[in-house]
């Protein structure tokens, strides 16, 4: 690890960290603020949300969310702050090296006396940083959020911290992935459309996966590895499946760093 | 003691060639130039002693240590300026002057602030302001700050004007004088001629010679032109001339050998113009693969 490279990459991604921390904290904030009305009016809710065909209920999971508790409410906008975290931590892992050579400064940073697998580890690092200050706003803004609307009701507080323990994880599958895929396909020109397409590619995934039932989509999507209904459910991890998870973050890391060190650095031209 | 020990190097990108089973060495304190045209080879050579790319097949040594064993260890002594010149836009000039300067274990910023005055180089502006000419500028100084004793200087000038070519010529020369290696690539022959003592001629991949600069000179075909009333070309009928053409009333042939022999011929008529000038590097290998 090269703490130059650490700091060079941790600085680069500041804005982009600030402005994805501002979306989220807006998110979390104005969503749960609208908890009273729906706890307030929850039988006219439910039965409201029974008329919605019900695969749509499915896909968002909501035939498992009971809209009034605290955790069910917040469980119900977790979805949208997953879907956020995998499309910021994709972001990362399409462009830890391949922007470097899109934009064509690898020739700079390699030809300086470092090695390729301290490069990776710096980058790394720097990006899961990155990520970590983001995952830190999120447990601040949905702490203050629940203490600010959840007026009487109770919850539990360790199945919350695990939801927000799971962002962690969340953001490290995406990284790790990007990551690989930019280091498998020949060049990566834009990173956007990659990290989209695999944040809302997983997303879609678990929402079919719900709707024709048990599929063995939800193996390999990690909307369905942290699925928060299940946690709030039986206020514990789907473990099979979060191990699941962590042996794909680890074997894409793995990969990653195989290619990365036998990769040729495209020339300019 | 040879700074570069290159061996049966070769380089393929998928089916396309990079380099083919090239070898040469460089000596310490040499400054030896690389010619050859675009796609030739030449920046192939370079990227693979830097362990930017990876060999198909064939080794080379840089200090005496093999470039895919001990790439981060070489590179600490290397400097590299490469052809086309990018750095991170949003950056000012002296902030990616000290990040690369954080790499290697040296106070550089006295060597920084020298450099930066020879070449004229504004330190406060961001790299996205600059022109292509300046960017080239901070290539030269991030590759001279950390004082090596290799420098990978690959087609350099492009970009430069005049006056800064000069500069900067002077400051290799000077470099070299303090027994910097200096591995020059360039497709003009001049600039290889004005600095370098021996040159690698590299041609589809292959190496096609490696001499001496005077060598080279001395072996080399000068291209002469001259006009007159009344031209002769059987008067021209001299050892050493080759592809002798009479167009229009001007005589085009190359030479090679002694140029006053060509000199007497001519003082001999009354001409009109005469030009005597260095052939081209794409006449030059037309010679070697004649």
């Amino acid at each position: 690890m090269n703490k130059h490279i650490f700091r060079h990459e941790f600085l680069t991604r500041l804005k982009s960290v600030a402005i994805w921390s501002f979306s989220l904290t807006l998110l979390i904030a104005f969503f749960f603020a609208l908890f009273p009305v729906f706890a307030d009016q929850a039988a006219l809710m439910n039965e409201f949300l029974s008329r919605y065909p019900k695969e749509l209920r499915i896909a968002f999971g909501l035939d498992r969310m009971d809209l009034s508790t605290v955790l069910g409410f917040f469980s119900f906008l977790f979805l949208f702050v997953q879907l956020c975290v995998a499309i910021q931590a994709g972001n990362y892992g399409f462009g830890l090296v391949s922007i470097e050579e899109s934009e064509l400064t690898a020739d700079f940073l390699l030809s300086k006396p470092v090695s390729r697998s301290q490069v990776m580890t710096s980058k790394l690092l720097a990006a899961f940083a990155s990520l970590t200050v983001t995952a830190g706003v999120v447990w601040l803004v949905t702490f203050v959020s629940i203490a600010l609307f959840r007026g009487e009701r109770e919850y539990d507080l360790g199945t919350l911290v695990m939801l927000l323990f799971s962002v962690t994880l969340f953001q490290l599958f995406f990284m790790s992935v990007g990551l690989c895929i930019s280091l498998l396909v020949k060049r990566v020109r834009s990173v956007t459309p990659y990290s989209l397409g695999l944040g809302f590619g997983c997303y879609v995934m678990s929402a079919f996966s719900g709707i024709f039932g048990q599929v063995a989509l939800e193996l390999i999507t990690p909307f369905k590895h942290f699925d928060p209904a299940y946690i709030i459910e039986h206020n514990a991890y789907d473990l099979p499946l979060v191990l699941l998870n962590l042996g794909i973050t680890l074997a894409a890391l793995g990969v990653s760093y195989w290619r990365y060190i036998r990769r040729d650095i495209p020339a300019v031209s | 003691m040879s700074i570069i020990e290159i061996s049966n190097l070769t380089k393929y990108y998928g089916k396309s060639r990079g380099i083919i089973d090239v070898s040469l060495n460089v000596e310490e304190g040499e400054i030896f130039g690389f010619i050859g045209p675009n796609g030739a080879g030449k920046s192939t050579t370079i990227r693979l002693l830097l362990s930017l790319i990876h060999p198909t097949s064939g080794s080379a040594r840089v200090f005496g240590k093999d470039v895919t064993a001990h790439g981060p260890e070489i590179r600490k002594d290397i400097g590299y300026l490469p052809s086309e010149v990018y750095y991170y836009e949003g950056m000012k000039v002296i902030d990616l002057l000290k990040y690369s300067a954080s790499f290697y274990d040296c106070d550089c910023t006295q060597r920084m602030k020298e450099l930066s005055e020879i070449m004229e180089l504004e330190m406060n502006r961001r790299i996205s302001d600059l022109s292509y000419g300046n960017k080239k500028k901070v290539g030269i100084v991030q590759g001279l700050l950390h004082s090596p004793r290799l420098l990978f200087l690959d087609e350099p000038t492009a970009g430069l004007d005049p006056l800064m070519q000069h500069k900067f010529f002077d400051l290799i020369r000077l470099e070299n004088k303090r027994g910097v290696t200096v591995f020059f690539s360039s497709h003009i022959l001049g600039e290889v001629q004005r600095l370098c003592n021996r040159v690698g001629i590299i041609r589809e991949g292959k190496i096609a010679e490696i001499s001496d600069i005077r060598t080279l000179q001395k072996n080399n075909y000068k291209k002469v032109r001259v006009t007159a009333e009344g031209l002769d070309a059987a008067a021209f009928d001299l050892p050493g001339i080759s592809n002798l053409t009479v167009d229009d009333g001007t005589l085009h042939f190359f030479f090679k050998g002694d140029i006053n022999a060509v000199l007497q011929k001519i003082s001999g008529i009354q001409v009109t113009d005469v030009t005597i000038e260095e052939p081209t590097l794409e006449e030059i290998f037309m010679h070697y693969y004649e």
